[in-house]
Order: structure tokens, then C-alpha cells, then sequence
């Protein structure tokens, strides 16, 4: 058998063994050498595990068994020294392999700005487990400080991964905006804002001078003057083919080893493939040219004929919530046009710039689900003139059909790219499912589409439902009801992005299958145009619960409850005279809630306006009990009557009471005050709950107490009365735009991330913003429902019909 | 057919329900679209949730008690469980509804 040798075990060299061993496992005795202690991982993901969002164990993609499995001999750890081109042989540092046929896949090293202190320990690049394992344990130490340099694509998922593990980050990058490379200014301009929103500070123009450190790394300093203590610093500034090995071996090298379309080097029987290799002057970064490399290498070793092209490409960033997208050329030239797109509420902004009626790049922020679609225009150079004035919409406004997602993706045509990493298209993945690859897990295992990256596997699942119809369930992103294909937090997102402000709109545009909905999603769109168009949508009775239309809690027996608010827990003696004497009236069983009020049950549908009447002469409000909106404040008795009381927790929870009353919530809210650490309002285990103590208030949230019982986490600790009503309100409006409709405040921060909820809220601009959004709904909403329906013209509505039962039988 | 005027359309909400007292019991009287109205017996077979007081979607109600879904023209519900509503003839003229008297006679009777 004759014996082929690899070195580096990368994802370049191990798609190649993949390929070579699918098509001829007979074909060679292999040995694969790797300077890396282990077998070949999925290097894209090591983002995601910086972050603790992955496992090292989630992303290796070839383990022991797989090696063994194929009889291959592996020499993890060991480094290749040298390579012998007339004796055949290949010296590692612990002995010689002879070989038939030899492949270099030794990829890149970082490049390491060579400035004063860059040999410190706790100077990392970011390539490998090593890097990653680095950054980890400095991130482990409390209130740990990283300084990133390097604003691309590494830099920036760097940056984002430590921030999430808690650190302080700052990104230094030398150009004028991030990511110059793959975005113009002002995709960059957005992309630095979200960055910052998540609380990493980005410097622009900044050069390092020099990292100084007692023995490890304490500080870098600007060539401006600037200092910035910090544990770690991760150098991401760019990479550098490793080709020394190769050059010291005689093999011919420019920037990276030559190659030809054959993948052979200009040395008998020597091969390369990834990113140690050049090809017609260029290099590579991404993996995608890369796996199309080892394709054709693997059919060269195999005798088969195959030839490389280069092809476009298009670049995203892993970060969660930014989403870019950049593909071609995009500079200005002279015959170029532009057509840019911009909504700066949403923070979004598409640029395409067209040339000869061809698409010949795109640059996308915000908002990306087209990217796919113009990724096609550019590579096949497809005539635009005729769409030209619509162009920019995607390509659901091309048919004119919806907007749904799913549609977008039917509309896709066969050779469309889905799996970027891969090259895996449309075409491709509906064989697979032809032949019997029905989820996403088959579909990785047959045809890769998902399985580096990751950030098709959205698309990837939309084929499958495409070409599956009812067979295939998308999973976890569950639609809201039968009526529509998108979930609740598409139909979110499009409500947003759309401006959609009407049902009938969202019915429209968004492809809803019924022609009115269902009682699964209208109260949930009802909700969501309400909280996100306070002004301009109206809410709609019809489409709520029997509850929250009636405005009281319908009992088995088909009576109602009625329960007047009582503001932080307070009532007075008149009150409690007009409850009883309403009571009475209309026969009420009397019960005193969990929640401080007194609940008269039993209640007649007919009667209800009376009674509401009733209670609101006495000075009563509807106490929204059946809402999902604010229900009570329970409160202690705080400093004014009790010993242990540090401040007064009464008032406070009265004036919270007072300004979130009448809002309405994806699901309800309740809050507790308790003005001592002692904790009698059972504050912690409430959507949100303050406790009192000496130097100010503690906020925490997230709490629950029914069938899932928590405790609160804490959100912030504040001074005065006023922060505490500021950050209350805020958190409640972040609660009321982004929430999923029927998630408590505690299943929601569970989705987002309390980190994130204290990072947008951090923000004073932002939280402000939030308040005054608050205020504009309350302008609108902060009604007394009773006293509206207690009004003659609306009471009858509460009776039936028509009455026949006087009627003479006939 | 021996119809009764028991009120204008827009007395009943579109995509709601008011109910009609009758010796055979509550009726719904359903507006689902801005002329298309249906009478059926309000009260649901499972555990008589009052069905007028449900979500309306096409020609359908949803039971505010345990979401059990009725199509109005036939009465029948969808989904597992088997139930049946009493379904009643009525229609709308010159923007009144009118509900036919003899078939609610006709029920007490049975
Ligand atoms: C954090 C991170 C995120 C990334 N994200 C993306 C992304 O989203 N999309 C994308 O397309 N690309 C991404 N990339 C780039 C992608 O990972 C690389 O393009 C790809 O891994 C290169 O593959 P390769 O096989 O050429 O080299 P590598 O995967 O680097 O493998 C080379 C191997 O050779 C070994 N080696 C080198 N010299 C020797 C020697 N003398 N003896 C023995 N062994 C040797 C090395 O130890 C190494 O294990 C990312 C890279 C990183 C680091
Ligand atoms: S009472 Fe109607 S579903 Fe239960």
C-alpha cells in the first residue's frame, strides 16, 4: 500500500482524509503528524467556546475512534522538523516516516505584533485550544480586564466571547472603522454601536506602543499616551501562512506554498492544501475555498481529474446580535452605483453597489436574512436591470409575495448557497433529503451544510420544512400557532422591522394560512402591536382573553370576580365600608387575596358595571387582577412603623403601584417592597422586587413563585426612591418589547441573559429611552377600565342581546 | 320560518358574541364577519363554558374554559374529543338580525 503522509491535523487536511477514506478507505497507509496535542477540531467554533456557549467536547470533529477506526497512524504532539525530498522521509521530533506522497496542511500562525513586552505571559493570540484555555482562566478571576487587539472578524468574536464570561473589554484597532476589510463605514459605524451597547469599548486608530508587566502582562500603552491595566491581552491582528518547514524543505514558496489547481506543489509526489497555500498570488482565511481545496486534492491523490476554482465569498461574524453581512467588492469606482438602504430606529443598513447591471458586492448590518439571495447575484453575475428598483427589498418583494421567511427560502432557486463554509447549496441538501436525510442531523452527516459554522443551520432547517411540508417540525423555533410558519420572535422582529401596525397588516405581510387567526396567536399579536405601536394601534377587544375583556376573572360556574386595587396594600375605612356594602349588594362571597386586596366573588356578568360603579364612587380602581399587566405591590410596613424598617418601603411600592398600573405585559407582573433585609413583602421571589436596606435599595428580578419557584437575581443597586422607580420602569418596558408573549419575566431573562438585561439597562441613554417609551404607552393605556364600561352606553353590552324568554310560545 | 328582530348588527362586536335568553336556554348569536352572523346554544358539552364569551377566528369559536374549538356552520367541534352545539338558523336584513323563532320552538318542544 503506499503510504501518504499529512501534516497538520487542521480542517483542511481532515476534510481531505475524509474524502480520500469515503471514496477508497484501501487507497493509503496514512500518517498524520499534528503539533497540536490532539486530533482535528472544528477551529471556527473555538468562539463559542471562549464564550462557554460550547463544550471543547461539542466541537471535536474527529475523535480517537474515528481515527482508529481507519487505521490511521496518528502522532499528535509532535512536531515535523524537517522533510527530506530526495530520500522521501519525514523527520518528526520523535523519528522518521517514509512516504509515497506527502501533504503539507500546516494552515497559519497568528502574527504577533513585535512590540515591546509581546513575549509577556498572558499575551495570547486566538487559534487554538491553547489560546482559548488561556483566555478562559483569565477571564475566571473577578472583574478581570482584556485588551483585544485587533478589530476584524477574530478580534471582534474575541471581544465578544470575553464579555459574555464577564470580563471588561477593550478593542483597539488601528483603522478608522472595524472590520475594514469586509465593511464599509458605515456598517462599521453600526456594528461599533452594538458592540458598545453590549459594554466593550472600542478605540479607533489606536496603535499599540508597547505591553509592559512585571513578569506577566499589567498594562498596554497607546502610542497617544493612553494605559490600560489589564490581566490579558489577545493579539488578533492577522495570520501568517506557516510555510517555514516547507521553505526550509526547498519547496517552492511565495507567501504560502505554490500550488496548482491540482493542488500539487512544484515538488514530485508533494501536495498542500488550506491555508498554507497560495494559488495563482492569493492566500485564504475562511474555510470555505479551503474545503473545495481538499475535494480536489483528494480526487488528485486518488488519480482522479478535478480542478480548483476560486470562487466568491462572503463573510458573517459569530457574534449574537450582529448580524453582518459582506460579500464582493465594494469600494467606489468610477461606473459603480450605489443603492443604500437605511433605518436608523432599527439600526439597520444594506449598501449594494452595482456595476455593468451586475451586483458586484453587498454589505449588509442589522438585518441579513437577504444576504443568501445577493450572495447568488453576485456570483453569477446575474443581470439586475430589471429589478434594479426593487433590488434592495430582497427577493420576496420580487414575486411580490410575503415576507414569511419560508417563502423566501422556497423562492431560493436549486444553485443557491446555503452552507457558506461547506459550499453545500439548496440543490444539494433536497437530494439529501430525497434520499432519506430528514433533520438537521442527517443533513449535517451527509452533507456538511451546518456543521462548521453554524450559522446556517436556520436556512438548512427552513429546506427541510420547505421540502418536507408537515413531515419535517422545525424544532425549537416552534411557530406561534398552526396559522403561520414564523415564531413568536420572528413575528416580533417583523412587526418591529415592517412596521406592521395592524392585524390585518400582520395577517398580510407575514403570510398568515387563516383568514383572522386563531385564540392561540391573536392575543399574542394583539399584545405585540400594542406594546410596540402604542400610538398607532388600537387594541382589540375581540382578541383577547374572556378576562381581559370583561375585565374581571370568569369563575366555573360562569360568574365573575371583582377585585378593586389597593394601592401598595393600603386601604382605608370608607373603602372598606364601600366593599362591603357592594358585597352585599350583589352577593358576594369576600375572600382577602395572597396579593394584600379583598376579592368579591360570585358576581353576575350583568352586574358587573353596576359594581364597578359602585367602587369606583368610593374612589376604587380596577385592580387587574385578570390582566397580564401589573397586578400588586405587596409591601411591608417600613421605617414608619417598624423597628427594623430602613426606609419606606410603603411608599415606594405605592409609587411604583401608581406608575406601572394598567400597563399591560407579555404575562403578568407582580412586585414586592420590603424595607429590611428581614424580607416580609417576599420581595425575592417576585418579577421584580426591592428590599430596603440602610445606604439605598436593591433591585433585583427575575423571580418566581408558582409552579417554578426562584429566587430574584439582582439587577442593581440604587440611592434614591427615583433610581429604583427609573430602573423598575425600564426593566418593565425591555420586559414589554422583547418578551415572548405568555413568558414570565424570569423565562424571559432565562433567553436573553440577566447579563445582557444589566448591560442594556446600564446604558443611561438607553434606559431613559426605555422610560419615556413606557410613558408614551401609559399615555394611552393608564385607564380605568371600570370606569369606562361603568358609562350606560357601554353597561349594556354586558347584557344579553335580547331577552326571550317572555316570548308566547307559538 | 317565523323570524325575530332581536337587534341591529352592529350591537354585536365584529368577531364577537352577545347572548339571547330563550326558554331553551342561552344562545351566541356570533358576528364573524361584517354581515355573516350564526346562532348557536352558548353553552359548552365539555364543562359548559359559555361560548360567547370565546375567541372568534373565521367561522369558529374557541371555548374560554378549555379552548375546545367549534365550527359554528356545523356546530361540531375540532379536534379529539367529539361535542356537538345546537346550531340555529339566523341571518341578517337591512342590518337587524333576525333569528327564526319557530326552530328555538320547535328544541323546547323535543
Ligand atoms: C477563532 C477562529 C474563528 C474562525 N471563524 C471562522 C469562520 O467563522 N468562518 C471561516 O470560514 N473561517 C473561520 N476561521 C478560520 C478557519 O478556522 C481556518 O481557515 C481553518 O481552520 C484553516 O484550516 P487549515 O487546515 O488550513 O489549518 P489549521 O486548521 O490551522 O490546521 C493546521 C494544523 O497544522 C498543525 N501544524 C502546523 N505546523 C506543523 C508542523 N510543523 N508539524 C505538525 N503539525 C503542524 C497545526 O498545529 C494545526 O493544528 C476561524 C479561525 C479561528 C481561529
Ligand atoms: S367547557 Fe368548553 S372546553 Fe371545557
Amino acid at each position: 500500500m503506499q503510504k501518504l503522509v499529512v501534516i497538520g491535523a487542521g480542517m483542511a487536511s481532515g476534510r481531505l482524509l475524509e474524502q480520500i477514506i469515503a471514496a477508497n478507505p484501501a487507497a493509503y497507509d496514512i500518517t498524520l503528524f499534528n503539533a497540536e496535542p490532539r486530533g482535528n477540531y472544528n477551529r471556527i467554533m473555538l468562539s463559542p467556546v471562549l464564550s462557554g456557549e460550547k463544550s471543547y467536547g461539542e466541537i471535536v470533529t474527529h475523535d480517537d475512534a474515528w481515527y482508529a477506526e481507519n487505521r490511521i497512524t496518528c502522532r499528535f504532539g509532535e512536531k515535523v522538523v524537517s522533510v527530506d525530498t530526495d530520500r522521501k522521509v519525514v523527520i518528526g521530533e520523535k523519528g522518521e516516516v517514509p512516504y509515497d506522497k506527502l501533504v503539507f496542511g500546516t494552515g497559519s500562525s497568528a502574527f504577533i505584533i513585535p512590540c515591546p513586552g509581546h513575549d509577556l505571559p498572558g499575551v495570547v493570540a486566538f487559534r487554538d485550544l491553547e489560546d482559548t484555555t488561556a483566555m478562559t482562566e483569565a477571564a475566571g478571576k473577578p472583574g478581570a480586564r482584556a485588551v483585544v487587539i485587533g478589530g476584524g472578524l477574530l478580534g471582534l468574536e474575541a471581544a465578544a466571547a470575553l464579555r459574555l464570561r464577564g470580563m471588561e473589554v477593550t478593542v483597539l484597532h488601528i483603522s478608522t472603522h472595524l472590520m475594514e476589510r469586509q465593511l464599509d463605514p458605515a456598517a462599521g459605524y453600526l456594528l461599533k454601536k452594538d458592540l458598545e451597547k453590549r459594554g466593550i469599548t472600542v478605540m479607533l486608530e489606536a496603535s499599540t506602543k508597547e505591553i509592559v508587566g512585571n513578569g506577566r502582562v499589567e498594562q498596554v500603552n497607546l502610542a497617544d499616551g493612553t494605559e490600560l491595566p489589564c490581566d490579558i491581552v489577545c493579539m488578533a491582528v492577522g495570520i501568517r501562512p506557516s510555510v517555514k518547514l516547507a521553505q526550509d524543505s526547498g519547496i517552492a514558496c511565495g507567501r504560502a506554498i505554490k500550488v496548482d489547481a491540482q493542488m500539487r506543489t512544484q515538488t514530485p509526489d508533494v501536495y498542500a492544501v488550506g491555508e498554507c497555500v497560495e494559488y495563482n498570488g492569493a492566500l485564504f482565511g475562511l474555510v470555505a475555498p479551503l474545503y473545495d481545496q481538499a475535494k480536489v486534492l483528494a480526487k488528485t491523490l486518488l488519480d482522479e481529474e478535478e480542478t480548483f476554482v476560486m470562487r466568491e465569498l462572503s463573510t458573517k461574524l459569530k457574534v449574537t446580535g450582529c448580524d453582518l453581512f459582506s460579500s464582493g467588492d465594494f469600494a467606489e469606482g468610477e461606473g459603480r452605483e450605489d443603492i443604500v438602504f437605511r433605518d436608523p430606529a432599527r439600526g439597520i443598513y444594506k449598501r449594494l453597489v452595482i456595476e455593468n447591471d451586475r451586483l458586484i458586492g453587498a454589505v449588509m448590518y442589522g438585518d441579513t436574512a437577504d444576504g443568501n439571495w445577493f450572495f447568488g447575484l453576485i456570483k453569477d453575475a446575474t443581470d439586475i436591470s430589471d429589478i434594479r428598483e426593487t433590488l434592495i427589498f430582497g427577493p420576496s418583494f420580487q414575486g411580490g409575495a410575503q415576507v414569511d421567511p419560508l417563502s423566501a427560502v422556497a423562492a431560493l432557486p436549486p444553485e443557491a448557497e446555503i452552507c457558506g463554509c461547506n459550499g453545500v447549496c439548496k440543490g444539494n441538501i433536497i437530494k439529501a433529503i430525497e434520499a432519506g436525510a430528514t433533520d438537521l442531523g442527517a443533513i449535517k452527516a451527509t452533507t456538511k451544510a451546518s456543521a462548521s459554522c453554524g450559522t446556517c443551520t436556520g436556512l438548512v432547517e427552513q429546506v427541510l420544512s420547505v421540502t418536507l411540508g408537515d413531515d419535517f417540525v422545525l424544532p425549537a423555533a416552534q411557530p406561534v400557532c398552526g396559522c403561520c410558519d414564523l415564531t413568536h420572535e420572528d413575528v416580533r422582529r417583523l412587526i418591529k422591522v415592517q412596521e406592521l401596525k395592524s392585524q390585518e397588516a400582520v395577517w398580510q405581510e407575514l403570510g398568515w394560512k387563516t383568514r383572522n387567526g386563531c385564540h392561540v396567536c391573536r392575543p399574542a399579536v394583539n399584545y405585540y402591536l400594542l406594546a410596540d405601536w402604542p400610538l398607532d394601534y388600537t387594541d382589540d377587544p375581540q382578541s383577547r382573553f374572556v378576562n381581559e375583556r370583561n375585565h374581571a376573572n370568569i369563575q366555573k360556574d360562569g360568574t365573575y370576580s371583582v377585585m378593586p386595587r389597593m394601592w401598595g396594600g393600603m386601604t382605608t375605612p370608607q373603602e372598606l365600608i364601600a366593599i362591603a356594602q357592594a358585597a352585599e349588594k350583589y352577593g358576594a362571597t369576600v375572600k382577602v387575596t395572597g396579593g394584600m386586596r379583598i376579592d368579591l366573588l360570585g358576581i353576575q356578568k350583568e352586574d358587573l358595571p353596576a359594581i364597578w360603579y359602585d367602587l369606583n364612587q368610593a374612589g376604587m380602581v380596577s385592580g387587574h387582577a385578570y390582566t397580564k399587566g401589573l397586578r400588586t405591590v405587596k409591601t411591608c410596613v417600613g421605617k414608619d412603623w417598624c423597628r427594623f424598617g430602613t426606609q419606606d418601603s410603603t411608599g415606594l411600592g405605592i409609587k411604583l403601584e401608581k406608575k406601572l398600573w394598567a400597563s399591560w405585559t407579555p404575562h403578568k407582573v407582580k412586585l414586592g417592597v420590603s424595607g429590611c433585609p428581614r424580607n416580609c413583602a417576599e420581595a425575592t421571589c417576585k418579577d421584580i422586587g426591592v428590599i430596603c436596606v440602610d445606604s439605598g435599595y436593591q433591585v433585583s428580578v427575575a423571580g418566581a413563585a408558582g409552579m417554578d419557584v426562584r429566587e430574584t437575581e439582582r439587577l442593581v443597586d440604587v440611592a434614591t426612591e427615583d433610581e429604583v422607580i427609573e430602573w423598575t420602569t425600564a426593566f418593565v418596558q425591555l420586559y414589554r418589547e422583547n418578551a415572548k408573549y405568555l413568558d414570565r419575566a424570569y423565562k424571559w431573562v432565562a433567553k436573553v441573559g440577566l447579563d445582557w438585561v444589566k448591560e442594556t439597562l446600564a446604558d443611561d441613554a438607553t434606559r431613559r429611552a426605555l422610560v419615556e417609551r413606557f410613558d408614551i404607552s401609559q399615555s394611552v393605556y393608564q385607564v380605568d377600565p371600570w370606569a369606562e364600561r361603568a358609562q350606560p352606553a357601554e353597561a349594556v353590552k354586558f347584557h344579553p342581546l335580547a331577552d326571550l324568554t317572555k316570548e308566547a310560545a307559538e | 320560518m317565523n323570524w325575530i328582530d332581536i337587534g341591529h348588527i352592529d350591537d354585536v362586536p365584529l368577531r364577537g358574541a352577545r347572548q339571547v335568553k330563550t326558554k331553551v336556554g342561552c344562545l351566541a348569536v356570533f358576528r364573524t364577519g361584517e354581515t355573516e352572523v350564526f346562532a348557536v346554544s352558548n353553552l359548552c358539552p365539555h364543562k359548559g363554558g359559555p361560548l360567547s364569551e370565546g375567541i372568534v377566528h373565521e367561522q369558529k369559536v374557541t371555548c374560554p374554559l378549555h379552548n375546545t374549538i367549534f365550527d359554528l356552520n356545523s356546530g361540531e367541534s375540532l379536534g379529539v374529543d367529539e361535542y356537538r352545539i345546537d346550531t340555529y338558523p339566523v341571518r341578517v336584513e337591512d342590518g337587524r338580525i333576525l333569528l327564526d323563532r319557530d326552530a328555538i320552538a320547535q328544541r323546547s318542544a323535543a
